[in-house]
């Protein structure tokens, strides 16, 4: 009983993801300056900034792309650079640009994708085609990726992202693109996706996505975190709305 | 590395091969078999015998080598560098359990693997033209998994550090067709200045000639250098593959 209360309670209070003193850089230049966050199980986390902020950059350390120059990133309490393929397993990655397999057709898509993480095709295919039906995409499953729309292809990044049942979904630029319509679409997957305790980091320029979707954001600038705070209590402090507070912040440290 | 996640790579090779050999298979063989027609015709009526061997028996065994040396180093220069940057493959697979050093080691692996499949069929066609003396050929398909790992780990390490994909003329130009044509495989290098079969010696084609045309006449004895050679450039040649991807993806 005593283990049992133990093992739960530490899961329930550890952190998805908790970063210390990181840092990047790419040769000269300094892409990530000496950033400390913590993300929480179940929460959706968002960083905002302006292109060149070194958001990407972060998110590409999270899911083991590449190393961090210094400092501590765990998640799921691992090492990023120790335990790569461990902490990939339980992850999901949309990526900023379409990396669908383009010599394969959409449901082929999804089931050599499970492969890389160890899942036959006897278990993948139902969950495949589940995963279609939640993207609405199951008449298209013969399709080539070519003949596919941009709505489409994000969509099935994001199925592709959920084969292997992830407990933390990476989502760069989640609806960059995207009309109206798709990305209306987009988030109400995300908000189920939320709703199943599924945790969630996300980088986005739309602040009324980040005011949809996210419990805390951190705002990013030139490399460094400026704010990390939830969407409502940065408008109440800051006044006006998220874009407002979004121009004031990051504005200011581009003055100094 | 691991063997089991590079393996996962190399289906993901095999499962698109699948669905598109019908196009790419036929192609890559009638090639080899237009030179063999071509030259062990057309010059064998001219040349007759070389070390008293019929012209198109001379160079059948050295196009099972060079088929499969350009299956390998097509798929490792043009088909990785389309999958690393435009198709954006790699990064779709390093977003998954498998690292830099698995995708690497499946580049390899699938390239020595065409190797195979297109150095065999040559086996095939030239066994059944009655141009190959001796059954010990097949001892060459085992041969040609390891010579192709030496193509393809030399592909890999030009395209790990090729500006763009146009440069890949010059590994064609510089590299592959010199060593296609001063490898052995259409006439003897003994005749030629001594400077072309020292060069030749550090290039692998010419040792993998050699076993071909050694096996194929039932001579194993005269071929133990060269498959030495292989063996210790293939184990040579292995890090820089893994080290040089390794600074270009992650930067």
């Amino acid at each position: 009983m005593v283990l049992v209360f133990s093992v739960s309670c530490y899961n329930c209070f550890m952190n998805i993801v908790s970063a210390e003193g990181l840092t990047k850089d790419y040769n000269s230049l300094r892409a990530v300056d000496n950033i400390d966050f913590e993300i929480v199980k179940g929460e959706c986390f968002g960083f905002l900034g302006p292109n060149g902020a070194g958001k990407t950059t972060v998110m590409r350390i999270i899911y083991c792309f590449m190393a961090p120059s210094a400092g501590d990133v765990r998640v799921f309490g691992m090492n990023v650079v120790e335990s790569p393929s461990r902490i990939k397993a339980r992850i999901g990655v949309m990526p900023q640009e379409d990396n669908l397999d383009p010599d394969l057709s959409v449901i082929e898509n999804l089931i050599i994708y499970a492969r890389y993480f160890d899942i036959p095709k006897k278990v993948s295919s139902p969950i495949a085609w589940e995963l279609l039906d939640f993207v609405e995409m199951r008449e298209k499953a013969n399709v080539k990726i070519g003949n596919l729309s941009g709505g489409m292809k994000r969509r099935l990044v994001l199925a592709r992202s959920l084969i292997n049942n992830p407990e933390l979904l990476i989502l760069d630029e989640p609806t960059t693109g995207l009309d109206p319509h798709s990305r209306r679409s987009v988030w109400e997957k995300l908000n189920y996706l939320k709703a199943r305790d599924t945790t969630l980091i996300l980088t986005t320029h739309y602040m009324e996505e980040a005011e949809v979707l996210c419990d805390r954001v951190a705002i990013m600038d030139s490399g460094r975190i400026i704010t990390i705070d939830t969407p409502s209590r940065l408008v109440s402090l800051h006044g006006g709305n998220m874009e407002d507070v979004y121009l004031k912040l990051t504005g200011r440290s581009l003055k100094e | 590395m691991k063997i089991k996640r590079a393996f996962r790579v190399w289906q993901r090779h095999l499962s698109v091969y699948t669905k598109l050999y019908k196009s790419s298979i036929a192609l890559n063989f009638v090639e080899p078999i237009l030179y063999l027609a071509a030259l062990g015709l057309g010059l064998g009526a001219f040349v007759r015998e070389i070390n008293g061997v019929p012209y198109i028996k001379f160079i059948a065994p050295g196009i099972i080598a060079s088929s499969s040396m350009f299956a390998a180093i097509y798929e490792c220069t043009y088909g990785t560098y389309v999958r690393m940057t435009y198709q954006k493959t790699f990064d779709a697979i390093l977003a998954t359990p498998v690292n830099l050093d698995d995708l690497v080691a499946g580049e390899l692996m699938w390239g020595a693997t065409k190797s195979l499949l297109y150095g065999s069929i040559i086996i095939i066609v030239i066994s059944l033209f009655g141009l190959v003396d001796s059954p010990l050929i097949v001892l060459a398909i085992p041969v040609l998994f390891i010579s192709g790992l030496i193509f393809a780990e030399i592909s890999v390490i030009f395209t790990a550090v090729v500006p763009g994909i146009d440069s890949f003329n010059y590994f064609y130009t510089l590299f592959m067709t010199p060593m296609f044509l001063f490898s052995g495989i259409f006439f003897p290098l003994d005749n030629l200045p001594p400077v072309v079969s020292k060069i030749a010696f550090f290039t692998p084609l010419y040792h993998l000639v050699n076993i071909s045309r050694a096996l194929s006449s039932g001579r194993p004895d005269i071929c133990a250098w060269d498959a030495l050679w292989i063996f210790v450039v293939v184990a040579l040649l292995a890090p820089y593959p893994f080290r040089l991807m390794r600074k270009r993806i992650m930067k």
